[in-house]
């Protein structure tokens, strides 16, 4: 993992010129992170532990296992989308990636009716809405996203809007539909990581799995997709295959954990931004880890210190929205956009 | 200002244009005044024109304690709400500003659940007072960051004012959470003009007055969108007239979310679609913009109250449907017309 694969001249730096710091070595960087995420997982699991341990350590294993799997799935896909799309700013989620999952889930239970959807197999059901969310998404970003010369502001404003759309056209079939249909659909939406079912979240694992795997493979090939799209052809990438099937991973990535817990917009901005200022020297072989080990801490521990500090149950979400609004902010007033 | 418009500027003969300007302000007036008198028969208790000739008393009732209320309402709202999107888009310099995008109806909202949360037996006037001051302090916090901005871009304006409506409105729904409110709190974001009856909507006549100061200073507003430069050369006090638009706007959100929650998108589709056909003269474009808003918001409630008879889609849902439809029919159209 220390040793570099791609030449120092290939390799983007997250950093200006000047602002280089003396910096941890990736090695070890890793090393400290995981210990960390290993630690913080051993005392959410074993703090207060007491009672029917029979049934407390599963229900705090699946719980655990669900923030895991969401920090998996979010830091993979922010950080492959934001390579894709050549930027540090867009986010599958700010794109309404996940509102579309969302519109989605409304529109199967709206078109087949929410019994048919309530007695569908849970594994056919997750599969067939990633389907059609990937081949949507797939025909919606692609469009926005070929050609060159667009106006990243643009696009930002455009992704949000269409979030913005797909919630408001959701909430309109949602109360065009019959009240108790809408109540099933309802109970989908509210998922929190108090309610995840244990059969769902093996599901959701084995496609987590499924699509790391080939990002994992391309890591080489994302870093030279991190130059820009005219350099990494130059380069000889076929830079249209790798964003398409760089966009159907996000896809299925993102409606893994939105199906998971419900959609969380501004988290993987956060983890990405903070992954970026951290390792020294940007290749996805680090950058990737980091990521999601920085999820991991961040996600079961703030768990941890919501529910054991002050007391509160599934604020996690608004806490990260703030935070991450907050960074949005401060990386466009940096000026980051250009 | 041309750097920003969204379409090419109509360029009729001024002549020509003032001289049937009236004519047709008076008809969209008529055409609003029509949509009224529809929208003041539609709902579920039995309302019909037959009943009200004959001297029903419980027709009258129904239409003098909830159906009169309600329409006004509308069109009060409608009204104010575009009118407070044209002033902040002024202030903002940006075609794409909008008080509900860019935290004022947020800071609204939290002024509001402040107020409901420290004396829940506050008034609805305390309550619109602190929400105001809430929404002032949110509007004035985004144009401090927008003159902080190191490159100024028509389109990161409305970027900007997202995240920062996002980041009030997570302390919002975390108070609001900790405190058991978060059902209230969804009311007030989602405009709903079902709750509107005689005795509960009186405090939108204050945004009509606003709504015609803003008409009277409509100039002003012109002028301080030209820069702070430009105003002070043409002896005007620049931080004055920001310092009036921010009242005004913030006053109109305030109230409006108060009354009957946000209505999302309103105040940024409507100056455009006005500025798309009548050009970039306030003044002028200023009437257009209340009888447009007005309208607009008739239509979408109307729709809501049938579409699902007899049950009610609030109006703030269906605008932010339609409305998040024509924003981006907007910016992409932009994209066109720029050649890409």
């Amino acid at each position: 993992m220390a040793t570099n694969p791609i030449p120092a001249a290939l390799s983007v730096s997250a950093r200006k010129p000047g602002r280089q710091k003396p910096v941890l070595s990736a090695g070890f960087l890793l090393a400290v992170l995981g210990v960390v995420a290993v630690a913080v997982i051993l005392v959410f699991m074993t703090i207060e532990l007491r009672g029917n341990l029979g049934y407390i350590l599963p229900r705090r294993a699946i719980k655990v296992g669900s923030m895991v799997l969401v920090a998996v799935a979010v830091g993979l896909s922010t950080v492959l989308f934001q390579t894709v799309t050549a930027n540090r700013i867009l986010t599958p989620s700010i794109m309404g990636f996940d509102a579309l999952y969302i519109l989605l889930q409304t529109v199967l239970t709206f078109v087949l009716g929410g019994q048919v959807v309530l007695s569908m197999v849970a594994p056919l059901k997750f599969g067939l809405e990633v389907l059609l969310m990937v081949a949507f998404s797939l025909l919606l970003y692609r469009w926005l996203f070929t050609g060159n010369g667009k106006s990243l502001h643009l696009m930002l404003l455009v992704g949000i809007v269409f979030g913005t759309l797909f919630r408001g056209v959701s909430a309109l079939m949602q109360r065009l539909m019959d009240p108790s249909e809408y109540l099933l659909l309802q109970d989908l939406f509210f998922a929190s990581f108090n309610q995840v079912d244990g059969t769902l979240l093996l599901v959701a694992i084995a496609a987590v799995v499924l699509v790391s795997i080939p990002a994992w493979r391309m890591r080489r090939e994302y870093d030279v997709l991190a130059l820009g799209r005219e350099t990494s052809i130059n380069l000889g990438v076929d830079h249209r295959r790798a964003a398409t099937v760089t966009l159907v991973i996000c896809s299925v990535l993102v409606a893994v954990s939105t199906a998971l817990v419900g959609p969380i917009t501004f988290f993987g901005l956060l983890v990405a931004s903070l992954a970026y200022q951290l390792v020294p020297k940007f290749t996805h072989a680090v950058v990737l880890p980091v990521a999601i080990l920085l999820g991991v801490i961040s996600l079961v521990g703030g768990q941890l210190v919501l529910e054991r500090i002050f007391d509160f149950n599934s604020a996690l979400s608004i806490v990260i929205e703030f935070i991450g609004g907050l960074v949005f902010i401060g990386l466009l007033l940096k000026g980051s956009l250009k | 200002m041309s750097l920003a418009t969204v379409a090419p500027v109509q360029t009729v003969d001024p002549a020509a244009r003032t001289a049937g300007s009236g004519l047709k302000l008076a008809l969209g007036g008529a055409v609003v005044l029509l949509l009224a008198i529809v929208s003041m028969f539609v709902g579920v208790s039995d309302l019909s024109a037959p009943a009200l000739l004959a001297g029903d008393p419980a027709a009258w009732h129904v239409l003098w304690i909830s159906r009169i209320p309600r329409t006004i309402s509308v069109i009060l709202a409608g009204a104010a709400v575009s009118v407070a999107g044209l002033i902040m888009q002024l202030m903002a310099k940006s075609k794409f500003a909008d008080p509900s995008m860019v935290g004022t109806v947020e800071s609204a909202s939290l002024g509001i659940l402040v107020v409901t949360v420290l004396f829940p037996a506050a008034s609805l006037f305390l309550k619109m007072g602190v929400a105001s001051v809430f929404a002032m302090a949110g509007t004035a916090l985004f144009l401090l960051i927008l003159r902080r901005m190191p490159l100024r871009n028509t389109l990161i304006v409305p970027l900007v004012g997202i995240m920062l409506g996002g980041v009030i409105a997570a302390v919002t729904t975390f108070f609001a959470y900790r405190f058991d409110l978060l059902q209230t709190l969804n009311s007030w974001m989602v405009g709903d003009f079902s709750g509107v009856l005689q005795g509960r909507y009186e405090l939108l006549y204050i945004v009509g007055a606003l709504t015609v100061v803003g008409f009277v200073c409509a100039d002003r507003f012109t002028v301080i969108g030209l820069g702070q430069e430009f105003t002070t050369n043409l002896g005007l006090n620049y931080n004055r007239i920001m310092m009036l638009g921010l009242v005004i706007v913030s006053l109109i959100s305030a109230v409006v979310v108060v009354s009957v929650g946000a209505i999302p998108f309103l105040g940024l589709i409507v100056p455009n679609l006005v500025s798309m056909y009548f050009g970039d003269n306030v003044r002028r474009a200023i009437p257009w913009v209340a009888v447009f808003g007005a309208g607009f918001v008739l239509v979408c409630d109307i729709i809501g109250r049938t579409i699902r008879y007899p049950f009610e889609i609030p109006v703030g849902i269906i605008v932010s449907a339609v409305g998040s439809l024509i924003f981006l029919y907007m910016l992409l159209g932009r994209r066109k017309t720029n050649g890409h």
